[in-house]
């Protein structure tokens, strides 16, 4: 398994999970990554993509400003 | 068993879209979801901004569009390729800023070279929600071919909304779909989308009054203007977008304009700006944070420091006390009388 970490900060939605999509399309199923966000909607947006794509959000918090959400790459 | 067709369909967000999603869904095509980022989208980061905005859902309707409709959603970033549509439409522009009919035929484009780029997932034809006659430029029956030929969709563009007013495509043709069971919806009436949205069960859904973007917004356009005219060149980076959705814009002279927070979530999304712009914000009362985009000198300190001070809660005090930070250049402390009201100008408002 393989953990990757993008770097989302001060970008505004949509654009983390663009970022995110597109990292994930090089990665392969079973990898995590740590999206750091400070953009609040990406707490609800991250999560609905990955629902929609076949992924999992396998861990998200928030603090102070910044927030991490983990995503595992679905099949 | 027929052989299963597959479609991309461009998603607003709205309920257009979405309902040409459905239609094909009843008739067993595979549909995926495509939506294009331009930068100047409704959707999305205006949630991140004003307090006002904290009860709403902070959701991107793209996203839950698709949710509902249980398909993938593909987001693309277009904001670079977007700036020569919006600076040189070829069509020309809607009633403000919007290249509604160039804008439609780049996200057709796009979508064409979208699915060649993806032929291994086998998708035959693309849909749009749009409904003939529906919207003033790009949706008229004489621009809706040309949104197919100069796409080059040509006749794998199907419209599922208003497909019997249009000639057959090649989904149409082949039987991959049954023309009869399309639309023949026209016109700017509602009540037709919102009678098949019923019947599909579909009780939520967000329709946006104007178009999917701040460039159908006249307020919004006039500020876009107004910066290409004071910068003397029609560009735009991305901050650029996003300042302009954000506070009050006053400029009083043509050298630099201000802009300052309307309340205390968008001081604190200015704040993030303050590396790039001077800024301006009051020290001895509360009060907004302030950016300056454009060239202050010296001595129009006291004329940006007094009419910053004139939007806090020093508005009515003898002084009040600012600091005033140009990055790399100097950070210093303006002791100003806020400006009158009446003194800020009409004519200075963007
Ligand atoms: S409203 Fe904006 S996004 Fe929609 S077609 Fe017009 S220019 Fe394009």
């Amino acid at each position: 398994m393989n953990r990757e970490q993008l770097d989302a900060r001060r970008l505004l939605c949509p654009m983390p999970v663009i970022k995110a999509q597109n990292r994930i399309a090089s990665m392969q199923p079973g990898d995590e990554l740590d999206v750091i966000c400070t953009d609040p909607g990406a707490l609800n947006d991250i999560p609905a993509w990955a629902r929609i794509n076949g992924h999992e959000v396998v861990e998200s918090h928030q603090h102070d400003d910044e927030i991490r959400i983990t995503v595992r790459v679905g099949a | 068993m027929a052989q299963q067709h597959k479609a991309v369909a461009l998603i607003s967000g709205g309920l257009d879209s979405m309902l040409a999603v459905r239609v094909m869904q009843e008739q067993g095509i595979e549909v995926e979801g495509i939506n294009f980022f331009t930068g100047f989208c409704v959707e999305g980061h205006t949630h991140a901004i004003r307090n006002q905005d904290k009860n709403k859902p902070k959701r991107n309707n793209a996203l839950w569009v698709a949710e509902q409709l249980g398909i993938k959603l593909h987001i693309v970033d277009v904001i670079e390729e977007y700036k020569d549509v919006l600076l040189n439409p070829k069509h020309g522009y809607g009633a403000n800023m919007n290249p509604c009919l160039d804008c439609k035929i780049f996200m057709v484009g796009k979508a064409v070279e979208w699915v060649k780029e993806h032929h291994k997932d086998g998708f035959d034809f693309i849909i749009t929600g749009e409904v003939i006659g529906q919207r003033p430029m790009s949706q008229r029956s004489d621009t809706m071919p040309l949104v197919s030929e100069e796409s080059g969709a040509e006749d794998l563009l199907l419209r599922p909304l208003c497909a019997k007013n249009l000639p057959e495509t090649k989904p149409e043709r082949e039987g991959w779909v049954d023309r009869d069971k399309l639309y023949d919806f026209h016109g700017r009436n509602r009540k037709p989308q919102i009678a098949l949205a019923k019947s599909f069960g579909l009780n939520d859904f967000a329709s946006p009054a104007g178009g999917c973007c701040f460039l159908t917004d006249k307020s919004y356009s006039d500020k876009l203007v107004d910066l290409w005219q004071a910068r003397n060149s029609r560009d735009y980076e991305m901050d650029d977008i996003m300042l302009l959705k954000v506070g009050r814009h006053i400029r009083p002279t043509p050298e630099f304009k201000l802009i300052i927070a309307r309340d205390a979530g968008e001081s604190k999304f200015l704040e993030g700006y303050r590396k790039q712009f001077a800024s301006i914000y009051s020290t001895s009362h509360s009060g907004p944070m302030a950016l300056v985009d454009g060239d202050l000198e010296p001595e129009q300190y006291q004329l940006a420091a007094a009419i910053v001070a004139r939007y806090g809660k020093g508005r009515s005090a003898d002084e009040v006390e600012l600091s005033l930070t140009i990055p790399d250049r100097t950070s210093l402390t303006i002791k100003t009388a806020p400006m009158e009201t009446q003194a800020v100008m009409q004519e200075w408002y963007v």
